[in-house]
């Protein structure tokens, strides 16, 4: 007899991981201000995951077609159990946060905000954002909220993988061709002035010790751990002021007005169905 | 000169024990492997099929791709984009059965993208609607796991292993469309006529989507007789019809056949003659989206161009680290 | 990576093996491209491990497979034919026997 089964290379399972659902479920209920929290690491992850959800059928290769989609696929998770945590305190449901507030409600930062630009530029996009959030979870991980907690237990493991990827993806295009350096150079020039507003520590962080982590105590780790990617492919750490309003208000972004138009777009024309 | 003569005579003599062991494979039902002996055309025949079915797969990714910004809850959003995902990943495993046959992959792309090979052409209608999304995972999903379980068994074992692969993961596409279908059917007013009309625009195409009536489709025998084909398309198609009446019934909605009736004696549900002009005017590249799915392709394979590139070359960089000497 | 793969932009063919458990063998799950084995191995975890199909990844050159020829499969293999005495089952003096 072999140990050898002839399909075990098709073998599913679904894993035990955390579930929305299961937030859901757990009777945890956040407190307003763990609320607010939540939603500003949700939303981030929100947008992201809908940006990333627009590569689909358009990535370089079919293989990057499945890898993007596989982080988008993790962006969302992320969102709906932070959404669904933050909507705990007010009695909503993942969908009525997502869905049925208004562009001045969310609190996204503008980065995850913008257009997708060309691969160099999400790229780049991604390369921020994920080692950003791979400081936020592993320190997250030491929230008194159990349930945050458990969330960046969950993120963690995957935004490690977010990181390589675009750490690999960084080095090929900063030195892989004339062209794509300077693709890749221009995708972080563009998206520079925007990095700061990840570590603001808006409201209501500052009364959230022990709980949130300050988004200002993670510039430092993330920006060295970037730069050095950065200097690893030739290329230029940009030196460029933040942009001003980094307030994750959406005041002063014209780009997210557009993407809740898209995704909510069917949901609020049916405000009283499921789905 | 001898030796030519001599090594001529051994080919001639190697490609008839070839061609004999490639008939015993085939009467035994056993499978033919990619180093094997094959008839020219029946390699032919395979890489136009498997390509045709990676190219569909891969366009088929656009109309449903169409709705991920748009899903109407985020579990949805989660489901579709799995499933699209999916289909990314069916057409890199036929592409790869495709590939064992000797084409290269860049080839059966490039036939794609300058438009000489074909692709289903039910990808060629639009997704209008969020109720799209469950007729195509329904019916169009549907009719795809109908031809493709028989190709599980098929005579080429890299494209019946890819097959099972698609199976196993298709399974939940045809369940997660009629789950939307049953959600809407019970739904507000307005989304039970959305569910409907899904139903009215997608049920005609999913039908057609097994090929022209026997008669009419002449290169299926041949197919037939080399075990990569099982059933006929009117055999596969009747099995569909059979298959969703019910299904249909379940879900509430109706089916646009006057013709749809239980025919007793046969033990098969009769149904009304298809629009095969309407057939022939899409696969003919006539369709609503025909050339939209081929812009939509070929700007992503453009934009890509230079990504592709600098990747090749820094791999090429890596696997020669003297390199960097010479410049020095 | 060969010449030919070098002289072009085609990301060159990975054979992909995984490892569905602990204590299994790896097993060949398909293919796919890649420009390097470091982007080789990620593109067949995104791949080939959507559905936990696996704990560890493979991933080989195509064309650093080097196998047997088909058309000699009679001759390669005939010699295993015939030789019962390499199975256990061969030997049926020790039926009812315990533990042998």
């Amino acid at each position: 007899m072999s140990f050898a089964s002839h399909d075990s290379a098709t073998k599913q399972s679904q894993g035990d991981a955390i579930t929305a659902e299961e937030i859901a479920d757990s009777g945890a209920t956040a407190s307003e201000d763990v609320a607010r929290y939540a939603l500003i690491l949700g939303d981030d992850s929100l947008m992201l995951a809908q940006r990333l959800g627009g590569w689909i059928s358009r990535a370089p290769e079919l293989e990057e077609d499945i890898a993007l989609a596989n982080i988008a696929l993790d962006l969302l998770g992320h969102a709906r159990f932070l959404l669904t945590y933050a909507g705990s305190a007010w009695g909503k449901s993942e969908d009525d946060l997502a869905y049925f507030r208004d562009e001045e409600d969310f609190r996204s930062c503008r980065l995850v905000e913008q257009e997708n630009g060309d691969f160099g530029t999400t790229i780049a996009r991604q390369l921020i954002f994920s080692f950003y959030a791979h400081e936020l979870y592993t320190r997250l991980l030491d929230s008194e909220d159990r349930t945050l907690s458990a969330i960046a237990d969950k993120a963690l493991k995957e935004v490690a993988y977010h990181q390589d990827h675009a750490a690999q993806w960084v080095l090929r295009l900063g030195l892989g061709t004339e062209e794509s350096s300077r693709r890749m150079q221009s995708g972080l020039d563009s998206l520079w002035p925007l990095v700061e507003e990840l570590f603001v520590d808006v409201e209501p962080i500052e009364r959230l010790e022990g709980v949130a982590v300050p988004p200002s105590s993670l510039r430092e780790p993330t920006m060295r751990r970037v730069a050095e990617i950065i200097e690893e492919a030739g290329l230029t750490v940009p030196d460029a002021a933040p942009a001003y309003g980094g307030d994750r208000r959406g005041l002063h972004s014209e780009q997210r007005g557009f993407i809740l138009a898209e995704m909510q777009v069917l949901a609020r024309r049916h405000p009283d169905a499921t789905w | 000169m001898s030796a030519d003569v001599t090594s001529l005579q051994d080919a001639r003599e190697d490609a008839q024990a070839g061609e004999a062991r490639f008939e015993q494979l085939i009467a035994d039902d056993s499978r033919v492997e990619p180093r094997d002996w094959m008839p020219e055309k029946y390699r032919k025949t395979l890489v136009r099929q498997v390509s045709q079915h990676a190219h569909s797969e891969i366009i088929g990714m656009q109309p449903e791709g169409n709705w991920i910004t748009r899903a109407p809850s985020l579990k949805r959003k989660a489901i579709l984009m799995a499933k699209v995902q999916d289909e990314a990943g069916h057409g890199l495993y036929l592409y790869s059965a495709a590939e064992t046959l000797g084409t290269p992959r860049d080839e059966m792309y490039d036939q794609l993208y300058t438009g000489r090979a074909k692709y289903s052409s039910i990808f060629n209608y639009p997704a209008r609607t969020w109720a799209d999304i469950g007729a195509i995972g329904w019916l169009v999903d549907g009719a795809a796991i109908c031809n493709q379980v028989p190709l599980c068994r098929a005579s080429y074992g890299p494209y019946g292993r890819a097959m099972v692969r698609i199976c196993k993961e298709e399974s939940f596409h045809q369940r997660q469309g009629w789950e939307i279908l049953h959600t809407l059917a019970h739904g507000t007013e307005a989304q039970k006529q959305m569910a409907q009309d899904a139903v009215d625009r997608f049920y005609g195409p999913a039908l057609q989507m097994f090929g022209p009536p026997d008669a009419d489709s002449p290169n299926s025998q041949q197919s037939m007789a080399w075990n990569i084909k099982r059933f006929s398309n009117d055999e596969l198609r009747q099995r569909f019809v059979d298959m969703i009446v019910p299904q249909a019934e379940a879900l509430g909605l109706t089916l646009p056949d006057p013709d749809l009736k239980w025919n007793e004696e046969r033990g098969h549900y009769d149904f009304g003659e298809l629009d095969w002009d309407e057939f022939f005017t899409v696969l003919k590249g006539g369709g609503p989206c025909s050339r939209q799915r081929m812009d939509h392709y070929r700007r992503a394979r453009d934009e890509g161009a230079w990504v592709r590139e600098a990747a090749a070359a820094y791999a090429r960089r890596e696997a020669a680290p003297q390199a960097g000497l010479v410049g020095a | 990576m060969t010449s030919e793969h070098s002289s072009s932009n085609t990301w060159p063919l990975w054979e992909v093996f995984i490892r569905s458990s602990r204590g299994l063998s790896h097993v060949h799950a398909g293919s796919l491209h890649a420009p390097d084995a470091t982007m080789a191995v990620r593109n067949a975890r995104d791949l080939y491990t959507r559905r936990n199909e696996g704990t560890s990844v493979w991933v080989v050159p195509a064309d650093a497979v080097t196998a047997s020829d088909p058309d000699s499969k009679g001759g390669f293999f005939e010699s295993a034919q015939g030789k019962s005495y390499r199975h256990a089952t061969y030997y049926t003096k020790s039926e009812g026997v315990k533990h042998l």
